[in-house]
């Protein structure tokens, strides 16, 4: 295989090709923008451990307003440890108090006390794992039945595209708030609940997008060479689908984080302490009048990172239907 | 048009019976826990074998079900444990709560969506058209309940202009439905603007389009006779779709604002397990759901002159 191809252009290498596309993003402001503020909070999940300056769950000063010093006492807890240990001494007028400079809530504590920076910083970790599990697992479910449903045609369509109508059909919250109610607020549940309520919007696209391709040269071709239904499937197919699939599962993505906020914001979401963004404006709600920065900041927090996603998916859109 | 009709009438009443059997196969099969939920887990196994035999719970269970769809087709949804009275005197007043509230936002989500959908469509590609789309990447991109608690911050905590609960305990007050509306319109806006953009762009770029321009019509004649008749029948359906995406939004703006709505009632239900109160709001919101779907399909229909007399 080495000159027999001379004179055909060589096939450039997959990772290559993968990196040019994701340069071309350069070309939309917005996709910037976009991809910015998701590889943030995707950095700021990552290293969650060395950012927060807090523990996330532990109790420290009620009430404090954002910008507030922590100032404790020699034998308050700080990070398990007295602070006599972890924090500096604070000298007055040249003289050692017996009070100690834990740093700053930048964002303030809220009613037990708990920092909210740190938690908005943990709670990053919380949506960035389960929001593309639970798009990941609507994915698994969904392109197989709109695969299915758009190369076999016929009664396979007509019956999987009536199961979808149906599940279509329920309000997306409603399910999501019965399924919730009746199985228990856990991790697993809110994973199946998306996967079951997403897929059948997810099986619709690839049904529509297969209805085109199956029409292609290459795909006749596969199957006058006896290729069985799955491998044309899955290989001629479903590669060719990807654009406008990778564009869907962005938005997808930002609107999984959009339900697990609002689980968590109606009490029906990660179980506590751990903290979880639409938890934390759901716990801190009833004071939201007095002592607003205990929900406005995770209220940002979470519009920002679907606003990356969104941004990044019409970026990505205006990229691909440039050339 | 009339086969038409009826096979999108078939459809729905097919889909509603089929979301019937789900919903009465996943909270009603298991007879012994119907009996716990109505009785309380508390409730002696004696009792909840009586109140099963009353309530025809022994019964075959195809028969069950066939009487259940029945009691629900004459609007007998059985009693609520949490209100202790017949599940529709709680239900209808709130659904009419809702509907004023949805009314409201459809109505003015219609208003800005088209309008600000139509400029930037007539343009594509212009700063018009990049700031709208960017305004509604960013409003649809706050969830109902960020904004919700940012626009009290504004208003209610800092300004103190508008009242933070809408419980319309001095009866109906129409100051209390402004920011629930507001923030059930900033959320829902974008998309309808989106699509209205996509449909007027396409029609934009039309030969006829062109045609009428080249012949010299003034341009404002152009976008009212020839482009908006055309671009403005593709946003009727995404409108009437967005009836579906607001009966999950006021779920979170009704119980943010405790509004006694319909929304705040299925939260209530689902949330103390009142299992009849659940099964008429699910049904409920099916019904309205697959309603306006099916009105949504026949209005497109009908409007489209291409499909109307093909």
């Amino acid at each position: 295989m080495t000159d027999t191809t001379a004179g055909i252009p060589r096939r450039p290498s997959k990772a290559l090709e993968f990196v040019k596309g994701i340069l071309l993003l350069r070309e939309s402001i917005v996709g910037m923008i976009g991809a910015f503020l998701v590889l943030f909070w995707l950095f700021v999940a990552i290293f969650a451990n060395v950012i927060a300056p807090f523990n996330p769950n532990q109790p420290l000063v009620p009430l404090a307003a954002p910008g507030t010093e922590f100032v404790a006492a020699a034998t308050q807890q700080v990070a398990s440890k007295p602070a006599s240990e972890v924090c500096s001494q604070i000298y007055e007028n040249g003289t050692a108090t017996d009070q100690y400079d834990c740093g700053t809530f930048w964002l303030g504590t809220d009613h037990i006390g708990r920092d909210i920076l740190s938690r908005i910083i943990f709670g990053s970790r919380t949506v960035l794992i389960y929001a593309p599990l639970a798009t990941f697992c609507a994915y698994f479910v969904g392109v197989p039945m709109g695969l299915a449903a758009g190369y076999r045609r016929g009664m396979t369509d007509g019956i999987l595209s009536f199961i979808a109508n149906v599940i279509l059909s329920f309000p997306v919250l409603v399910l999501y708030v019965i399924i919730i109610a009746f199985f228990g607020a856990s991790a697993f549940n809110i994973v199946v609940a998306v996967t079951f309520a997403s897929a059948p919007g997810i099986m619709r696209i690839v049904r529509g997008l297969v209805l085109d391709l199956r029409n292609r040269e290459y795909v006749f071709a596969a199957e006058t060479r006896g290729e069985p239904g799955w491998r044309i499937m899955l290989i001629e197919i479903l590669p060719n689908a990807r654009g406008p699939l990778i564009v869907d599962s962005c938005v997808r993505v930002g609107y999984v984080i959009i339900t697990i906020g609002v689980l968590g914001f109606l009490g029906l979401g990660l179980p506590p302490p751990n903290p979880d963004w639409g938890g934390m404006i759901n716990e801190t709600r009833q004071m939201a009048m007095t002592f607003p920065h205990m929900t406005v900041f995770p209220c940002i927090a979470i519009s920002s990172l679907v606003l990356g996603f969104n941004l990044l998916a019409d970026g990505m859109r205006e990229v691909s239907l440039r050339d | 048009m009339l086969v038409f009709l009826v096979r999108r009438l078939g459809t729905m009443i097919l889909t509603m019976i089929v979301v019937s059997i789900i919903l009465f196969l996943m909270l009603e099969v298991n007879s012994e826990s119907v009996a716990i939920k109505v009785l309380g887990p508390y409730s002696a196994p004696e009792s909840r074998e009586i109140w099963l035999e009353q309530h025809g719970y022994n019964d075959p269970l195809v028969l069950r079900y066939v009487r259940w769809l029945g009691n629900f087709v004459i609007g007998d949804f059985g009693e609520s444990v949490r209100f202790k009275t017949a599940v529709s005197d709680v239900l209808w007043p709130r659904l009419g709560n809702t509907g004023i509230l949805a009314a409201v936002t459809l109505a003015i989500v219609t208003v800005i969506g088209l309008t600000l959908g139509v400029f930037a469509g007539m343009k594509e590609g212009s700063l018009t058209d990049r700031g709208i789309s960017i305004i509604s990447i960013i409003t649809t991109s706050v969830p109902e309940f960020a904004s919700a608690v940012l626009l009290s911050a504004v208003f209610v905590f800092y300004l103190g202009i508008l009242p933070g609960t809408s419980s319309m305990t001095d009866g109906f007050d129409p100051i209390q439905l402004v920011l629930p509306v507001m923030v059930l319109v900033l959320y829902d806006f974008g998309y309808v603007t989106r699509m209205t953009r996509a449909s007027m762009a396409e029609v934009m770029m039309t030969h006829y389009i062109r045609t009428a321009v080249l012949k010299g019509l003034p341009y404002k004649t152009v976008i009212r006779k020839h482009a908006l008749r055309n671009a403005l029948i593709a946003p009727f359906t995404v409108i009437m779709l967005q009836i579906n995406w607001l009966l999950s939004g006021v779920i979170v703006v009704e119980f943010f604002y405790a509004y006694k709505g319909f929304g705040a009632l299925l939260l209530e239900a689902s949330l103390n397990q009142d299992i009849f109160l659940i099964e008429a709001c699910a049904m409920i919101s099916v019904f309205v759901a697959v309603a306006t779907q099916t009105l949504a399909d026949v209005g497109y229909t009908y409007l489209n002159p291409r499909i109307r007399f093909s």
